[in-house]
Order: structure tokens, then sequence, then C-alpha cells
């Protein structure tokens, strides 16, 4: 039998999984509902991008469905000091990850749905996506007021945003992805999506904050579960395709081969961190020492998310003015992250002048400026 | 004359004249009838014009065939040439978009690039757009700045090409090759799509060979024209010897590569050429900064102290059984017990009765000061590199304070949420390198510190006991470095003796334990 060449492109992935449907070849010409059984963030971003780089969708769409434990989700192009509370973020343990789409912030937890619609560049429609996700949500219950904004957002009740936005397109292949809150923590989520750097000059894209609410808050008998299979059902409906969801395994090199160094490099510190554009840092802190009072200007620039440019304007001579050029010479090509800094500072006070004042007076400068990070 | 003749055929082919002699990079495919290219060859060659032409049949050929001749020294291969500009327009985006933002070039001016290779990132109303390349050539001219407007059909770069044929169309129909044969309908590899433009499949067509069986060696495993060329090279399996004309030769490879004929027969055995082995990887250079630069300072400062070793083994065999009992009580306690904080309280212990060992000299070696607290250090390896977080006043913390302050930095060490405390104020270190390995070690010690201690690996080998009985010992090594300066070999000695004791020995502790 000759197999056409697109659908042999990655469909041979899928039978290796047990799936036993007579009309399962013939609708997967057409499309595919995939869920994956993972939450961790960086494998689900690996999967979006390992269907981008190798699934010919000329004549296909893939409807792709997952949940990510407690993680921020910055845009492509934004400024993660500008966007999050880092330090909540480390103190709880929530992950940070860069997205390759454009777009604002997100806080994802597993009350949080995102789906993600991948058609080729011609089929590239966001709106009419929205649309099939509120026919959904009102095929499940009538009564909720939910509808697409022009700025590609959903709203609940007409105030409340329950869904954003952002998109990817390739060369022959696009993606639009988008967020669903059913039942997310909305305590950490307006903790952690408000900054609390001062002085960052940046031209990152900006998030614009909004009025969130879960719909889970409006009718308690909604589980993601539901929310998930209304839309995979709307989906199939539409696309005229089995409504069979398939769960993935992100981390099965047989299915996608390859997959596995994508989640690493979405991982990597140059991605999350050194992928945010210019941007620089000028503010001033107070430092209390032996009481006293003290006020310290830093201007910082940061490129690639190393530091590019450090001051740090101390009040005259107290602290000898080698000691600080000292530590602003070796803060220039460090990454712009306070477990580096701490590591050189400590390195760099071994071989100062071993004097209890100095070192205290050292150590409070450098915790102050990592306060910055 | 030459020039006439070569003016009336370029106009035949409506080529500019200019154009005809200027073309010609290393990537270039020419697809320009024998006869004119005979006459152009020689025309360049009296004008004493230095460019190159290849044509599909000639770069069969090893390019040392034109290399090593005398007459042809004018003949260079040059990677600056002077070829088309074409701009390349940013193409629609969809959705009605006519502008977007520029937020990341990929490439920069002089940079080559290759077709399908990414140029920019641009975004729109919470699309981000990667821009690729429709031609392969040079960028020449980036039309905007980070974070301006881009226009949707306006200029996006100039990219410098010679080839109009290398161009995928505006409709991007690539992806179909543009050959319906059936060896080449075969695309797919393992679920990948093969890459390779269209330049390069009809190389491929033209001389019979399946893509499939060629190796890929650009980005993405895509299949280029040298590895067509190399394939080729090995069908061929001749090294044509330096011809002193630039002739044009006849497709040599299609009669080559045709099946063995059976006229064949009888023919000698190919000698087997062997291929140079080509390595295709790069130094990188990169240079040392943050965390990096400061260790470079602190080892530099630390190897003018002048150390000296001294190694031994000590028999644990006592602590291992000590520690299996101990370790369910610390575990209730919610704490993890190694065999570090025995190491570090016996270390303390000894500090106590040789301070010189928790001292501290100026930078001239001319006032020692003795340190009253043991802080002792503990060598943790992170993402960051070797950092050393410290235990402070081990001399005052019983073996489980100890246990559970050495959790708390661990945790904190594998986070990268350690303070500046934490890492400042040690006055001697223990190095556990045995965790991951060897036996004896050199360690450096780190100022303004005076001595340190590697540990090795516990092993079990066998050992006589007092009555002369082989039995299963467990043995750890122990290096130490100290300062010769103020400290000798005998005090290290008998520190090290003592330390030893009261590990081969953990009842000896109890007696003076505070």
């Amino acid at each position: 039998m000759v197999i056409p060449s697109s659908l042999k492109n990655c469909f041979q992935l899928f039978y290796v999984l047990k799936i036993s449907a007579a009309g399962f070849k013939y609708t997967a010409n057409r499309g595919l509902i995939l869920q994956s059984v993972s939450s961790d963030v960086y494998q689900n971003l690996a999967v979006e991008d390992w269907i981008h780089d190798n699934m010919n969708l000329e004549n296909r769409q893939v409807l792709f469905l997952w949940r990510n434990s407690p993680t921020v989700v910055i845009g492509r192009h934004q400024n993660p000091w500008q966007e999050c509370n880092l330090k909540i973020m480390r103190k709880k343990n929530i992950k940070l990850a860069r997205r390759r789409s454009g777009g604002g912030t997100v806080y994802h937890d597993l009350g949080n749905i995102n789906f993600t619609f991948f058609t080729s560049k011609k089929k590239y429609e966001r709106m009419e996506n929205l649309k099939l996700v509120v026919r959904a949500l009102k095929g499940l219950r009538p009564q909720l007021d939910v509808r697409a904004t022009d700025r590609y957002d959903l709203l609940l009740d007409g105030n409340f945003k329950i869904s954003g936005t952002a998109a990817k397109l390739g060369r022959t292949v696009a993606y639009h992805h988008c967020t669903l809150l059913c039942s997310a923590d909305r305590f950490i989520l307006s903790s952690v999506l408000k900054s609390p750097y001062k002085g960052i000059k940046s031209n990152a894209t900006p998030s614009m904050p909004a009025l969130v609410k879960n719909l889970f808050e409006e009718d308690p008998t909604l589980t993601c579960e539901m929310v998930m299979d209304a839309v995979a059902a709307e989906y199939a409906r539409c696309h005229q395709i089995d409504h069979r969801i398939t769960l993935i395994n992100p981390a099965d090199e047989i299915v996608f081969p390859g997959i596995n160094n994508k989640t690493k490099e979405l991982q990597t510190w140059e991605w999350i961190y050194g992928k945010t554009p210019k941007f620089s840092i000028s503010t001033c802190f107070n430092m209390v020492y032996e009481q006293s009072l003290l006020e310290v200007k830093v201007d910082i620039h940061v490129k690639h998310g190393r530091i590019e440019v450090c001051n740090i304007d101390l009040p005259e001579q107290w602290l000898p003015p080698a000691m600080c050029n000292e530590l602003e010479k070796n803060l220039i090509g460090s990454k712009f992250c306070p477990s580096e800094t701490t590591a050189l500072a400590s390195a760099l006070l071994r071989i100062c002048p071993q004097n209890y004042e100095l070192h205290s007076k050292w150590s409070l400068l450098c915790e102050n400026v990592m306060t910055l990070m | 004359m030459f020039v006439s003749a070569a003016s009336e055929v370029c106009s035949r082919t409506s080529m500019d004249y200019k154009e005809l002699l200027r073309a010609g990079t290393t990537k270039e495919e020419l697809n320009v009838p024998i006869p004119l290219m005979r006459i152009c060859v020689h025309h360049i060659r009296s004008c004493g014009s230095v460019r190159f032409i290849k044509s599909k049949y000639m770069s069969i050929f090893d390019k040392s065939a034109f290399k090593f001749s005398h007459q042809h020294r004018l003949f260079r291969t040059s990677a600056i040439s002077n070829g088309q500009i074409v701009q390349f327009k940013l193409s629609d985006i969809g959705e009605g978009i006519t502008e977007v933002t520029v937020k990341e070039w990929y490439v920069k001016e002089g940079d080559s690039v290759s077709q399908f290779d990414s140029i920019c990132e641009v975004q729109s109303d919470k699309a981000s757009v990667t821009i690729t390349s429709r031609y392969d050539g040079i960028i020449r001219k980036l039309h905007y700045n980070l974070d301006e407007i881009a226009y949707v059909g306006k200029p996006l770069v100039d990219i410098e090409t010679d080839a109009l044929k290398d161009v995928a169309s505006e409709e991007d129909v690539v992806e179909t090759p543009a050959v319906s044969h059936e060896e080449h309908t075969h695309q797919e590899i393992k679920g990948h799509k093969t890459l390779a433009t269209p330049a390069v499949r009809r190389l491929a067509m033209e001389n019979n060979i399946k893509l499939s069986e060629v190796v890929g060696t650009g980005k993405d495993n895509r299949i280029l024209k040298e590895d067509i060329l190399n394939y080729l090279a090995k069908q061929t399996g001749a090294i044509l010897p330096p011809s002193p004309k630039p002739e044009i030769i006849p497709p040599l490879p299609k009669s080559e590569t045709a099946p063995a004929a059976p006229k064949d027969k009888g023919t000698k055995i190919p000698i087997p050429i062997s291929k140079p082995i080509v390595f295709a990887g790069k130094d990188k250079t990169e240079a040392v900064t943050g965390f990096h630069k400061a260790m470079v300072k602190t080892m530099t400062a630390a190897l003018k102290i002048p150390h000296f070793g001294y190694c031994d083994e000590i028999d644990l065999t006592q602590l291992v059984q000590l520690r299996e009992e101990l370790k369910p009580l610390a575990q209730v306690r919610g704490v993890k017990l190694s065999f570090m904080p025995f190491f570090i309280k016996a270390a303390s212990l000894g500090l106590l009765h040789y301070p010189i060992l928790n001292a501290s000299v100026d930078e001239n070696c001319q006032n020692i000061t003795y340190k009253a607290s043991h802080n002792i250090g503990v060598a943790m390896d992170t993402e960051q590199g070797l950092i050393v977080p410290n235990v402070k006043n081990v001399q005052v913390c019983s073996v489980f304070e100890i246990a559970s302050e050495l959790n708390r930095l661990l945790t904190l060490g594998s986070a990268g949420q350690l303070g500046t405390n934490d890492l400042t104020g040690g006055t001697f270190t223990l190095s556990n390198i045995g965790t991951i390995g060897g036996t004896y070690a050199k360690p450096v010690i780190l100022p303004p510190e005076v001595a340190i201690g590697a540990l090795g690996k516990i092993q079990v080998l066998p050992r006589f006991n007092g009555n002369g009985e082989v039995f299963k010992a467990q043995i750890m090594n122990v290096s130490w470095s100290a300062d010769h300066r103020i400290i000798d070999g005998a005090t290290m000695a008998r520190f090290s003796n003592l330390w030893k004791s009261y590990l081969e020995n953990p009842a000896s502790m109890l007696i003076d334990l505070k």
C-alpha cells in the first residue's frame, strides 16, 4: 500500500500507540487531539516545539491539551525581573519558564488548562479558535457569560479575564495557545505576578495586568477534566475528526525523537534569563550599618542576562574605593543572578584584607545588591 | 575578438555582461551553456579578472585541479563577490497584520545565510514570528534596528546572492519536491523531513541520487550541495589529475554512476580511496567571568602559600557500625545523618589541641591570628562550581546539631540560595571528594585559612587485626595540606593522629566532648 508521504511523516509514531479504531487512520489525516501526561512545563513546551519543527500541517490540524505544576511563564521577549516576583518564586519553588510565543506573563498551576491549536501558517486564525472554546464552555454551561475580546482575551461576566492568548509563527507552521483559569490559586497568582523590582528601564514586551477569576468560582461543579473534554469534543466536531484524545508522554524519545534536547534547552539559564532584551536598573536603597543610615545608588546594565555595566555609588570612604571597584569590576560579565553574585562576593572576600569591619560592610553591601536580582 | 563574442553571447542570454564576469562564489551554480562558458572563461583569463566560475559539471572535480597549476594563479575562489543584491521583503504574516516590531536579530551584516536559516524574530500583537531566509547568500544590510517597527511588503534585509534559481517562491511550495520520481518521494527519515533546497534536490535527481542515502551536514541535518558532491566523489572513486586548462568536461558522473554494464566485466578491482577524515568541530573561546573570575583570583592567591601534604588511612569500621545505629534516631528528628558530622566534630576536637591549624596569617606573614571559633567549611559542588559553606562554632555544637546544619546548607546550596553569611568566615575546611570518587588528593588551601583536608572514598579492604587475622575493614584515606610557613610536619601529623583516633574509636570522643 502506498502511504502518502505526508501521513508517513509523523503518524508512524502514533501507530506505536495502541489505538484501535477503524476510522483512526482516515481522520488522522485531518486532525489530532493530544493530551500530555506530564505536568512539567519544560517538557510540555518542548512538545509544542517538536510539533512545530517536525509535523507537516499542510492539511492537518492538531489540538494539544496540557497543564503544569506551579510555574510562571513569560513571553518570548519579556523581562522576568519586570514581570514577576522572582524572590517569592524561589522561596516557594515555583518554576520560571520562557515560551517561544509572544505575549505576556501568566501563572500556571494544575487548575489552569492550556490549549494549543496547531495549523499551517495559512490557516492561522486565532479568533476562530477562541470562539470554539467559548462554544464548548457554553455547551457545557449555557448560563456562563463568556466572550472573546478583540485583544484575544476571554472574559467572564464582562469583567474578569479567564484566558490569555499568545502565538508563534514559523515558516510553514503556526500555533496559537491560550490559558483557561478553572481552579487556579488566585492568591499565589497575584503575589507572583507583581514585580518588586524598581527602576527597571527596558524595551521588553510589558504585560497588561487584569482582574482574573476562576470558572470554578462561577460554577463549582466544573472541573478541569470536564472543560478539556468539552473543548476536545467541540474541536472534533468542527474539524470532523474522531473525538479521541491521544495521551502522550513528552519524555518519550521514540515517539518524539529529539524532544529531550528541546526540553533541556528550555531549562537552560541562557534561554530563560539570557534571552531577556537589554535593560538597565537605576535605583537607590538604604542600608543600616551600626545605627547610621546610608544611601546607595546603583546603576546596572544587563545584556543577555549578564551585567555589562555596573556602577555602585557609596557614601564617601565607607568602603575603601579599591574594594568597591573590585566588586564592580568582577560583577561585569557575571550573571545577573543572586547565587552567582553571592558565590563571587564570598570568593573575593578571601583575598581582601582580613578585617572584621570591612568584611561585614562588604557582606552588607553585597546582600543589598543581591536584592535587586 | 573575445570581448565582442562574449558580449554577443551575453546579450543572447540576456545576462548583464559585467555580472557574467563577476559571477561566481563557491556555492554557485550557473546554468550557462557550454560554449558560452568557454568564451567567458578565456575572456576572464585574458583580462586578469579573478573569478572562478563553477558550473555544475565542473564542480564534480576536486578544486585542486585548478589550484596548483601555474597558469591559473589568477583564479581565486573568493567569498566576497559582487553578486546581485536582493532585497528580501517582509512577507505577509496573516490576519491582516501590516506592521511588526523587530525583537531579535539572528544574523548581522556580513554573515552568510542558507535558505531556511532564521534571520530574525518579530512580534505583533502577542504573536512571535520567526522570519527565515528565502535565499542563500550574504547579509549585506539590516533595514531595522531592534525594537523598530517593520512593515509587511517592505525590505527587511538585503542579501547578496547570485543564483536566481535558489530562490524559494513566495508561496513557499518548497516542501513538496519539484520532482515526483519514486525515489524522491521517500524524503522522510524516521519521521523527519529531509531538508534540502530545490537546487540540491535537482542536483540529486539529475545524478540519480537518493536523498535518503546522503548524509546531511547542514543545520538540522540538512543536505547541502557539498554533501551531494561528496557522495558523488565517493561514487566516482577517483581523484582526477590537475588539468592544464580549465576545460569544460562533459558530465562524467552520469556515465560512471550508471549501473555496471556487462561490458565492465573483467575490469580491475577499484582501489579504495581513503577519504580524508573531516572533523567539523571548532574551538570555542569565551571570557572568564563572574564567579570563575573570582575563583581565578582566589586560587592564584592560594598557590602563593607554600603547601605541604600529609596523608594517612583511617579504619572506619567501628564508625560505620555506629552510624548505622544512629541513623534512625536522627531520621526521627528529621535529619539525614551522613559521616561528615563525625568528621567535622572530630576535627574540631583536634583543633582544640592544635589551635595553630585554625589560625590565619596576614599578607606578609607577620602576624598570626588564632581564631576562637571553629567555623568548619564543607566543600560543595553546585551549578556555579565549587562553593564552601561553613558550619559555625562547631566547638559548641553536638554531632546532631552539626548534621542538621549541614542538611540546611546542602538544601540551600543545591537551590542556589546560600547567603554570604554561610559562605564567609570559615577557618578550616574539609572536602569530601570521596563522594564523587578517588582516594588520595592534593587539596589547595583556601585563604585566609592555613589547612585543609580531602577525604577519599570509603573502601572495603583486607587488613590484619591484633591477632594477626585478616578481616574486612572500611578504609578511608585522608590527605591534608597545610601552610608550611607556620605549620610543621610534626604538628600536622599529630593532629591527624588525634583525629584518626577519634574516628577509629568513636567512644573516645565521649571523653573530650564539650
